[in-house]
């Protein structure tokens, strides 16, 4: 399909990387922009969205996403979940390599690569292997990870053997100047809980993840950074405790980032709801202290992303005892409602919060995304900051209908998504 | 939060009975009050009343057991019921067939009741959401969460002996943290208004923020047991030695074993109680055991009324004047 030479008019234009927040027309050809404001000589509109009392901003940018293809198609697909980012504003997301196989080859990034053109609705990026496997004991072959384009490396949610290893494969990381994406969970005091250690553990006789669990595996993961000099970059963080430390390190000059999941900053272990396995998630839901440490951490950018960490499941893989049933969110759908909920709460006004869903994640992955330059591909979220719509499984366009949030009534409503200049959801330009 | 209680009909009756939390006074103290008349049942020569004939009761057992098992299926035979007594190892549902599955195949054969054990916390309360509306679910007995059948016929046994919960004080000793029967007790008493519950343990054995249940945690046996009216021992699991939970069952025996000797800074009337089986030498010595202060057989003998009386009550067939009726 041909790009069409568009305008976005009217449009309120939010860039936070760069500054930008005035209402004002974009103008877009060749997949890339090519003005703002006023049109570029000789420019002919083929194209124009109404962006009239819309917010027009970068396509947002999700740093931790589950695919679930290759290997487990029956839960979702990567056509099926780019297209459930589409519908939610995202143009770039990052996928874990835990994937089956697992991205500890340059031809598996290859196949998601080729998967995700094809289907066309979002730019996927991947994090590649930190170890061979994800087994936790062998080196992954980084440089040839790095060179077909994995912007990281890290070990998804399994835990490396010893310390031993973990120092030698961020020491073999930083060779390659690879980001090491760490989910930083001691193994042992984990104890295969799947609950907050707290009054939820106690009262219904569930084994207790303590906020140790996290804070403990942090603590070891910073002072090998601080002899190693690794850029490192802590996921989906849950405890308030780890964010006061991950302050403490930023403080010391170490070059440590962070991200937090959208369901972190909103639920706590009191939406356990008896034994409802939707509530079952990986790092577990905390206690609100935490949780509004983690506001407080996105709010003074300790933590500078948010991100879905989206994990689309089949039903059954929620239907069974609490323990027994698969941990994660489909979360695409509401990273951006639930962002805005955080604005709405006065914990960060729109402008910082976009950030934390645009260039600030792209920073993370040193991808060039979350931005609205003139040149930067137009990637590009539209959407009506009034438009209020319940949350119901069944009109997801995820194939996972698995979340915490139905029934949720949210402002804001995603109505465009471009990706390099062309409508990837939403109503046709008119022209 | 207000959660609508699965375990009640619209009318506030007992449809499935899952956990004591959540339970009004008035409901248990109805199924103690039904218990209490079936009791003079099962000492009769004949032992059935016919109050669930034609009903068939499924005993759906994923974990072993030999006295619930047996005294849910006494119960049932008592109350004139067709029972099945199927014992899941795990392995059936390790075959690819989910819990949900086995369940769905059972309703296929019109089962009217279904008296589940699953080594899951949580197991009953799916599958009371998942089982078709005539058909009612009785716990007996889910992972670490509860066993509420177990905390009523120890409520019986207690209120046989001592007739008023609003002045007791009551310990519970050991396992607090693995213990389903201890959680469901702990509800159980506090919804019937004791005002002091005290848990004895090692550390290792409490569960983190124990205040939030409403008891009080004492690490010195002697100390906890002062004064107290009942005493109720928790069995050990001889796994807990292999997670560094506890160094040895000597140590435990001489640090948390029941004899005698300590049983003499509780009142002079106190109770033992224990759910059983008793480790001999580990939760307490035979002479506390067979001593004239343990009622450990009549809480097995009060087992079977008890569950008489949920699983009428819970199939709205209990008798008449029992209480819950007038509207």
């Amino acid at each position: 399909m041909k790009k069409l030479k568009l305008r976005i008019r009217n449009g309120r234009v939010i860039d936070p990387a760069n500054n930008i927040d005035s209402v004002q027309d974009i103008f877009i050809a060749k997949g890339r922009i090519v003005a703002l404001g006023k049109a570029p000589d000789g420019f002919v509109v083929e194209g124009e969205i109404d962006a009239t009392n819309r917010i027009v901003c970068p396509g947002l940018v999700d740093l931790r996403v589950h695919l679930t293809e290759p290997g487990e198609e029956h839960k979702a697909t990567i056509a099926s979940e780019t297209a459930a980012a589409a519908s939610a504003g995202i143009t770039s997301l990052c996928c874990l390599p835990d994937t089956t196989p697992v991205i500890d080859t340059p031809a598996v990034a290859t196949l998601i690569y080729q998967r995700a053109r094809q289907a066309g609705k979002a730019k996927i990026y991947t994090l590649g292997a930190l170890t061979r496997g994800l087994a936790g004991d062998q080196l992954s072959e980084m440089s040839a990870l790095k060179e077909i384009g994995c912007v990281g490396v890290s070990n998804a949610l399994l835990p490396i053997s010893n310390t031993l290893i973990m120092r030698r494969a961020m020491e073999y990381a930083a060779t390659h100047d690879l980001t090491v994406f760490i989910h930083a969970e001691d193994p042992w005091l984990r104890n295969n809980a799947c609950v907050h250690e707290g009054v939820i553990s106690t009262r219904y006789g569930l084994y207790g993840n303590p906020a140790a669990a996290e804070s403990v595996a942090f603590a070891q993961h910073v002072a090998l950074i601080e002899e190693l000099g690794t850029q490192a970059h802590f996921c989906h963080l849950s405890t308030a405790r780890a964010v006061r430390m991950l302050g403490r390190a930023q403080y010391d000059g170490l070059a440590v980032t962070a991200d937090v999941t959208a369901h972190h900053l909103h639920l706590t272990e009191m939406d356990f709801g008896l034994f409802n396995s939707m509530s079952h998630v990986r790092p577990p839901l905390r206690t609100q202290r935490d949780r509004d440490g983690l506001r407080a951490g996105v709010a003074n950018s300790t933590i500078s992303a948010v991100c879905s960490d989206h994990y689309p499941h089949e039903s059954d893989a929620k239907l069974a005892p609490y323990s027994e049933t698969e941990p994660g969110i489909s979360a695409l759908e509401t990273l951006l409602p639930l962002s805005l909920r955080l604005v709405e709460d006065e914990v960060l006004s729109l402008n910082e919060m976009l950030a934390r869903l645009t260039f600030m994640p792209a920073d993370i992955l040193g991808i060039k995304a979350g931005r609205l330059a003139v040149g930067d591909a137009a990637d590009i979220c539209i959407f009506d900051p009034a438009a209020t719509w319940m949350l119901s499984a069944d009109r997801m366009v995820s194939r996972g209908r698995n979340t915490p949030f139905t029934g949720w009534e949210f402002t804001g409503k995603v109505t465009h998504t471009l990706l390099d200049g062309k409508i990837v959801f939403g109503p046709k330009a008119v022209s | 939060m207000i959660q609508q209680d699965i375990q009640l009909d619209e009318n506030g009756r007992l449809r499935h009975f899952l956990t004591i939390e959540g339970l009004s006074r008035t409901l248990l103290t109805e199924i103690l009050d039904t218990a209490e008349s079936f009791s003079g049942v099962t000492a009769q020569s004949v032992k059935k009343v016919p109050l669930l004939r034609g009903k068939t009761i499924v005993n759906l057992f994923f974990e072993a057991s030999t006295r619930t098992r047996t005294t849910f299926e006494l119960a049932a035979k008592r109350l004139s019921a067709d029972v099945l007594n199927l014992s899941l190892s795990t392995s059936a549902t390790s075959k690819g067939e989910t819990l949900l599955d086995t369940l769905h195949n059972l309703e296929a054969m019109h089962c009217d009741m279904f008296v589940v054990r699953h080594s899951e916390s949580g197991a009953a309360h799916f599958i009371a959401r998942h089982v078709s509306p005539h058909t009612s679910v009785i716990n007996a007995g889910d992972g670490q969460h509860a066993h509420p059948t177990q905390a009523l016929l120890d409520m019986f046994t207690i209120r046989r002996h001592k007739p008023d919960f609003t002045r007791l004080t009551v310990a519970i000793v050991g396992d607090i943290l693995h213990s389903r029967v201890a959680r469901s007790q702990i509800h159980a008493m506090t919804t019937l208004g004791v005002p002091e519950i005290r848990v004895i343990g090692p550390q290792t054995l409490i569960p983190v923020k124990p205040e939030s249940l409403g008891v009080h945690v004492y690490h010195d046996l002697r100390e906890g047991l002062r004064g107290v009216d009942v005493v109720i021992m928790l069995r050990l699991q001889k796994e807990r030695m292999l997670g560094a939970m506890l160094p040895s069952e000597h140590e435990y025996f001489r640090l948390y074993g029941l004899t005698g000797e300590k049983l003499a800074v509780t009142k002079p009337d106190a109770i033992v109680m224990h759910p059983g089986p008793i480790n001999r030498g580990v939760e307490m010595d035979s002479a506390v055991a067979d001593g004239p202060r343990s009622v450990v057989l009549q809480q097995v003998t009060h087992g079977i009324a008890v569950r008489m009386a949920v699983m009428s009550m819970a199939m709205q067939r209990h008798p008449v004047g029992a209480g819950a009726g007038e509207k």
